[in-house]
């Protein structure tokens, strides 16, 4: 079907803000499938079924609009952990920054400098094709094709370290785009941690594929400066009896779109997503997940809790696809807004569409107000009413950070929350 | 220590009295109970005290030594050093006994101008005070009184109020729902605090858990007001006869 005027001058307009970088090679042909999507499927609209609770026009304008950079003080998230850290300025690579690449069970080289034959050639565009359908993300397409940079990350054995993504934002009209490629191999295990704000606007798509019987941890936080605005895409693919978990914790942020397509190919895996989100302000939160499972005696969960005042608006669109071939499926899905005041609000599109006939599968919505019970309990005991609340929205979001696995990780995300919730009261 | 003069209450969303002047004056060091039937207004004192929302003070004053206590928020009571042991303590799902325990004192510390106590202190002195009342430090770990019995929420709270060493306890039907050991382990527990520079108010329908913890006084409440004050062998009195019979004397 041809795109409508308007909509082929929208495509054209943002592609003419972006140039098709010229390398790795491996990758041309991915890059150019990418570009021809773009251009026959057109950007996400707001009459598209999945965009109707997000405005699209800030990320797909061709300009970014500006954003300040905020300074953080204290340290940096996750700095209390032993861990190899890769730095993007802008989406930038920073090698000054950043710790030698080299590091034991893993390979990491730069999408801009990698070789000409590649492993990541059968991933790279792959994991993302296969992604867009029931639903197209033109988006995370937009990304194959124009991505400037990005990280292919091999992990043969037990990575002892986490690999580390810091992402600084320090123009405040940079748009970055950045695509990484991660193979978990049989039996590996891999912890992936991103932090940082990176960009006005920031487009990054992570492919990942876990092998049989391997490990993939993926932590994120999305840091707090107000003004910036961000699409991620993660595709997953699981092979059998493996581990996949994925969380997100966004602070701030005037539009975050997070989505996640997870495809449970094997048997017996286990696939958790799941995000922890404060929000005040004008601030949208999205959070966009599509499980789908083709595996025997699969477990999927997900876990995604908002708290919003100040007029913020959270958005939960979350579906388990259980094929036919999915016996023994176990799926879950839970999400829950906190909401501090009227002003704000919380939308949620639950869905579950099952082929199997023998499976177990739940989901749940609320919206809710601060406990006054609670509340009073704590004052009671000489609580400030600010900490009170402070303290009963840590435990609101307790249940998703005990996704994490890593008590190391979960407490240093639980400190850095509890510092963005006392900064933000001053 | 604590002085209470002509107190009248009504809640706030609807034009219901409770509270009909309540005159009630208590002296440092003393154990005061109020006795009374139900519906006779006494857990409406014991909130107005610790200044629960939903009521509204028509007429009277209530004074910490000589501190006003109704221009304060319920933190800034807690902080002036008064403690309500609640009849149905709240569950907090989420928030670990622990740090709810250690966030209470530590501001009611700061709000004093005193110094913050360190984790290490803490778990001291929570570790010391949870022995004695047979608090099983799993107990501790657990979010607040989330899956505790009826037992472990008012032990619970007889911890809280030995962490805090506030100097105006109001006890509010602790002895509801407890079996008799448990009674006897937070009667000890309030026992143990009793102190010169400590005051209690026990609120009870029963007599009971006056034989382990001994008041100085013992107050009848009904219809709103104070009815008759006199000594522990009021409770007794009360026990063996009923509210009734004191009601028609007073009407």
């Amino acid at each position: 079907m041809a795109l409508r005027k308007i909509d082929h001058e929208a495509v054209e307009a943002r592609l003419s803000a972006l140039d098709l970088p010229q390398g790795p090679s491996w990758a041309a042909a991915a890059r150019r499938d990418a570009l021809e999507r773009v251009r026959a499927g057109g950007l996400p609209q707001r009459r598209d079924e999945y965009w109707r609770f997000t405005r699209p026009d800030s990320l797909i304008q061709p300009e970014p609009t500006p954003a300040q950079v905020l300074r953080e003080e204290g340290s940096e998230i996750f700095s209390g952990i032993d861990r190899l850290r890769i730095v993007f300025r802008d989406g930038v690579f920073d090698p000054e920054a950043s710790d030698d690449l080299a590091a034991e069970g893993v390979a990491i080289e730069r999408v801009a400098q990698s070789g000409d034959i590649h492993w990541a050639r059968d991933l790279y565009g792959k994991l993302e094709v296969r992604g867009q359908e029931p639903v197209s993300r033109p988006l995370a397409a937009l990304n194959t094709a124009f991505a400037t940079d990005g990280l292919l990350i091999r992990a043969t054995g037990k990575v002892r370290r986490p690999v580390a993504l810091v992402y600084l934002h320090e123009q405040e009209q940079s748009d970055a785009i950045l695509h990484h490629v991660v193979k978990v191999e049989e039996g590996a295990e891999l912890t992936l941690l991103e932090t940082g704000p990176a960009a006005a606007r920031f487009n990054t798509v992570t492919e990942v594929e876990v092998a049989d019987r391997a490990t993939f941890h993926h932590v994120r936080a999305q840091g707090r400066d107000h003004e910036r605005r961000a699409v991620t895409h993660v595709f997953a693919r699981l092979g059998g009896e493996c581990v996949f978990k994925c969380f997100t914790l966004t602070a701030n942020g005037m539009m975050t779109r997070n989505e996640a397509v997870i495809e449970l190919a094997g048997d017996d895996a286990v696939a958790h997503v799941a995000g922890a989100a404060v929000g005040d302000g004008d601030f949208h939160h999205d959070d966009t997940v599509f499980v789908t499972h083709e595996g025997r005696n699969c477990e999927s969960r997900q876990v995604f809790k908002k708290v919003l005042r100040n007029g913020a608006t959270g958005v939960f669109q979350g579906k388990i696809l259980v094929r036919q071939s999915a016996q023994k499926t176990d799926g879950y899905q839970i999400s829950q807004s906190l909401l501090l005041d009227g002003d704000s609000q919380f939308l949620a599109k639950p869905e579950l569409e099952i082929y199997a006939d023998d499976v177990q599968c739940s989901h749940g919505s609320t919206s809710g107000a601060i406990d006054e019970d609670a509340m009073f309990y704590l004052r009671s005991r000489g609580v400030e009413q600010s900490d009170a609340q402070d303290l009963l929205t840590l435990a609101f979001l307790a249940e998703a950070i005990d996704e994490i696995d890593d008590r190391m990780i979960a407490e240093d995300l639980v400190t850095q929350l509890e510092r963005w919730l006392s900064r933000r009261r001053r | 220590m604590l002085d209470i003069k002509n107190l009248h209450v009504k809640l706030e969303e609807e034009d219901k009295r409770i509270l009909k002047g309540v005159d009630l004056h208590v002296d440092a060091g003393k154990v005061h109970a109020i006795m009374g039937p139900n519906g006779s207004g006494k857990s409406t004192l014991a909130y107005v005290l610790s200044g629960r929302d939903g009521y509204e003070i028509t007429e009277g004053a209530v004074a910490l030594d000589g501190e006003d206590v109704l221009d304060m928020e319920p933190e800034e009571r807690a902080a002036a050093g008064l403690f309500l042991a609640f009849q149905y303590p709240i569950e907090i799902p989420g928030v670990g006994n622990m740090t709810f325990l250690r966030t209470a004192l530590n501001a009611q510390r700061k709000a004093r101008g005193e110094a913050e106590v360190s984790a290490g202190e803490f778990l001291k002195l929570i570790r010391e005070k949870a022995k004695t009342l047979q608090i099983d430090p799993e107990m501790l770990k657990r979010p607040v009184n989330v899956g505790f019995s009826g037992g472990e929420k008012k032990r619970n709270e007889i911890l809280q109020m030995a962490v805090l060493e506030p100097r105006m306890c109001v006890l509010d039907e602790t002895d509801s729902g407890l079996d008799v050991d448990a009674m006897k382990l937070v009667a000890d527990g309030v026992n143990a605090l009793r102190d010169a520079g400590r005051s209690f108010l026990v609120i009870t329908h029963y007599q009971r858990l006056l034989n382990h913890i001994q008041p100085d006084v013992v107050h009848i409440m009904a219809d709103g007001r104070i009815v008759k004050t006199g000594g522990p062998e009021l409770a007794l009195e009360v026990e063996n006869n009923g509210y009734a019979d004191i009601l028609a004397e007073v009407a």
